[in-house]
């Protein structure tokens, strides 16, 4: 047989008949399925597996503590939290809502629980589903209409995409993260350059990252257009596994490990990038590709849109990165808000205190992100320095919840969308790692990291 | 899903590449529970600009990579809802267009050079079944595939069409389903 990547070896083990792909798990939330429950329940359709199916409220959640949907106050977010519960009750969907310890983001307690293993297709409705991708599993975002045809056949219409594969070459240098690495990426292959593909990371750099960091790589791979993004499963991928409650015991281990592209595989698009040259990232603009050094400056705009973004921004060309004040701090999001995140935020914020100009918040993944954190003292240690340490939730990814950005105000965030409004109506984004947001915190400015450490 | 065949109508600009979902339905609307009345929030930001305008016509021709970011079908429904029909690109993001194609509105890419002389011509007609699009005495050629034109244009229901091939996912689940995981059996 010839040479498959891991891409084409899950995509040949999923196919039931040509275009239609199985689907082993679908995650659900309640923003992107109410419609999709009731267009089912109209025509009188089943939910043809419930137990390859799981659902979560996260988008909505106020991160107040709030333990039931009733105490939603927000009507609409309410309602729809609400109508998640009865959707799962009725069509029998195991659910973790507000109030569950083992409520979260959904890319976050897919991992955490082990229901997201190595060879899986995964899918949910929402775009940052490529974060599965990290285990080893080809997963990706799909609208409410694809929602509700996975809900009736457990399967999908779909092309098969092309691949692609990135290898970083070198090592990452010190205080740079996997942050610095999918952000630098989309700065060279530009926001569009994955559309049409599933993009398989590889490279020493990769290997060398954590679960946490690959995640947070996968997560990001639609912010370069890819549909999915990939990463091989190795040692780090079973250690982190094993022990979970939904992870096979054994693990599969000889399966899985057949699972990394054979030596030779085609891919349609290649790209090869210096791992060792990446520097900590700040985005200036309003698209996750208008990024720069942190030692660099907001560029001269090259066109229309760059010139929008700049004003959108109230940012002048030619101004140091480490010039630009800040409003708020956020770290959070399904990017980079699990617990080896916030152990390296902590690190750096310990015996330190939150600029007096800035106000920030640390907004856990998952209930239990947010547990262990507590039980490791980095609430403390977070709230000892001035931030607020929140309940689980997007938050304020894109501020679906109370957790909103004024207008006008600059935000650190190492959240995924710098786009306009994204954050609140008027709000300027600047997308970081956790490190540099935690450092943007203390500073009230961006510094450069690898002169802290 | 009713058919589409032909588009035909006054054609709105919006030049901007890289326009992100976010932009097109902001998150404030998408709370709804409900399918439909998502059109009055279209670009409910960028509508407060001065000299904003944007024309209910059945065609809107835009710039590069439109529709990236967010997976919401929320777009696509309020650009339907707005009255949009057909949307001519150079270039759209996977998810946009995918949920585009699920909801019968057109997504339609051609060359931006020919995406601009569109929006200089004002007004076009998109025949699905040829391929081809008409506008200023001319005629471009377009591609889409195979199995997304003939669901558009017959106007089916997919969910329909893959419940036809049952007996194969049947057979699937009963040969080569992946043991676990099993959701049902988490502790609650």
């Amino acid at each position: 047989m010839a040479a498959r990547s891991l891409f084409d070896k899950i995509w040949d083990a999923h196919e039931v008949a040509p275009a239609v792909l199985y689907i082993d798990l679908h995650l659900v939330h309640e923003v992107t399925s109410p419609q999709a429950f009731e267009s089912l329940r109209l025509a009188g359709r089943r939910l043809r597996r419930p137990d390859r199916t799981l659902a979560t409220a996260d988008h909505n959640v106020p991160t107040d503590g709030s333990t039931t949907a009733k105490q939603i106050r927000d009507k609409l977010s309410r309602v729809q939290v609400e109508t998640l519960e009865q959707n799962c009750a009725e069509f029998g969907v195991p659910i973790y809502s507000i109030g569950s310890d083992r409520q979260g983001i959904v890319h976050v307690i897919g991992p955490e629980l082990g229901v997201t293993q190595p060879g899986m297709t995964i899918v949910c409705g929402d775009s940052h589903t490529s974060t599965h991708g990290a285990f080893g599993a080809l997963a990706f975002g799909i609208g409410t209409s694809e929602v509700e045809h996975v809900l009736a056949t457990q399967t999908l219409q779909q092309r098969k995409p092309r691949s692609m594969r990135i290898r970083y070459e070198g090592a990452l240098g010190h205080g740079v993260t996997a942050k610095d690495l999918i952000l630098g990426t989309i700065g060279r292959i530009g926001v569009a350059g994955g559309v049409g593909h599933v993009i398989e990371y590889a490279g020493p750099a990769i290997e060398g990252l954590s679960m946490e960091g690959r995640m947070t790589v996968c997560n990001m791979t639609i912010e370069g257009g890819g549909r999915a993004g990939m990463i091989a499963p190795d040692e780090t991928t079973f250690e982190w596994v094993a022990g979970r409650e939904a992870a096979p015991a054994p693990l599969p281990l000889d399966e899985w490990r057949k699972l990394a592209s054979d030596e030779g595989a085609a891919f349609d698009t290649e790209h090869v990038i210096d791992a060792a040259a990446l520097s900590p990232q700040v985005t200036w603009g309003t698209n996750p590709g208008m990024v720069v050094d942190v030692t660099g400056t907001v560029p001269e705009p090259t066109g229309e849109g760059e010139e929008r973004a700049l004003d959108y921004m109230a940012l002048e060309a030619g101004t140091p990165i480490s010039e630009i004040t800040l409003d708020r701090v956020f770290i959070g999001s399904c990017t980079n808000s699990r617990i080896g995140d916030l152990r390296e935020a902590a690190e750096l914020v310990k015996g330190r205190r939150v600029a007096s100009t800035v106000e920030a918040m640390v907004v856990p993944g998952s209930a239990q992100v947010k547990e262990q954190a507590e039980r490791e003292g980095l609430d403390e240690v977070f709230r000892a320095a001035g931030f607020d340490w929140r309940s689980a939730g997007c938050s304020m990814c894109l501020g679906m919840n109370p957790d909103i950005a004024a207008p006008g105000e600059r935000v650190a965030s190492t959240s995924n969308r710098n786009f306009e409004g994204r954050q609140g109506r008027g709000a300027r984004s600047h997308l970081v790692s956790p490190r540099m947001a935690a450092a943007a915190a203390i500073e009230g400015r961006f510094v450069d990291i690898r002169e802290w450490t | 899903m009713d058919p589409v065949r032909i588009v035909e109508g006054a054609v709105t600009v919006l030049d901007r590449a890289d326009v992100d979902t976010d932009q097109i339905i902001p998150k404030q609307f998408l709370k709804r529970v409900e399918r439909t009345g998502f059109g009055e929030f279209l670009f409910h930001d960028w509508a407060k600009e001065p000299g904003w305008e944007l024309p209910a016509n059945p065609i809107l021709a835009t710039g590069r990579n439109f529709g990236c970011g967010s997976s919401r079908e929320h777009a696509p429904w309020a650009l339907e809802d707005y009255g949009f029909r057909a949307i001519v690109a150079p270039s759209f993001a996977d998810i946009f267009y995918s949920n585009c194609t699920k909801i019968g509105l057109l997504p339609v890419v051609l060359a931006e050079v020919d995406v601009k002389e569109l929006m200089a011509a004002g007004h076009a007609r998109i025949d699905l079944e040829e391929q081809e699009l008409s506008f200023a005495g001319r005629q471009v050629g377009f591609e889409i595939d195979e199995e997304i034109g003939r669901r558009l244009l017959e106007g089916l229901d997919d969910i329909g069409v893959t419940l036809q091939l049952e007996h194969e996912i049947d057979r699937y689940e009963a040969e080569r389903e992946r043991t676990g995981p099993v959701t049902t059996t988490l502790t609650q």
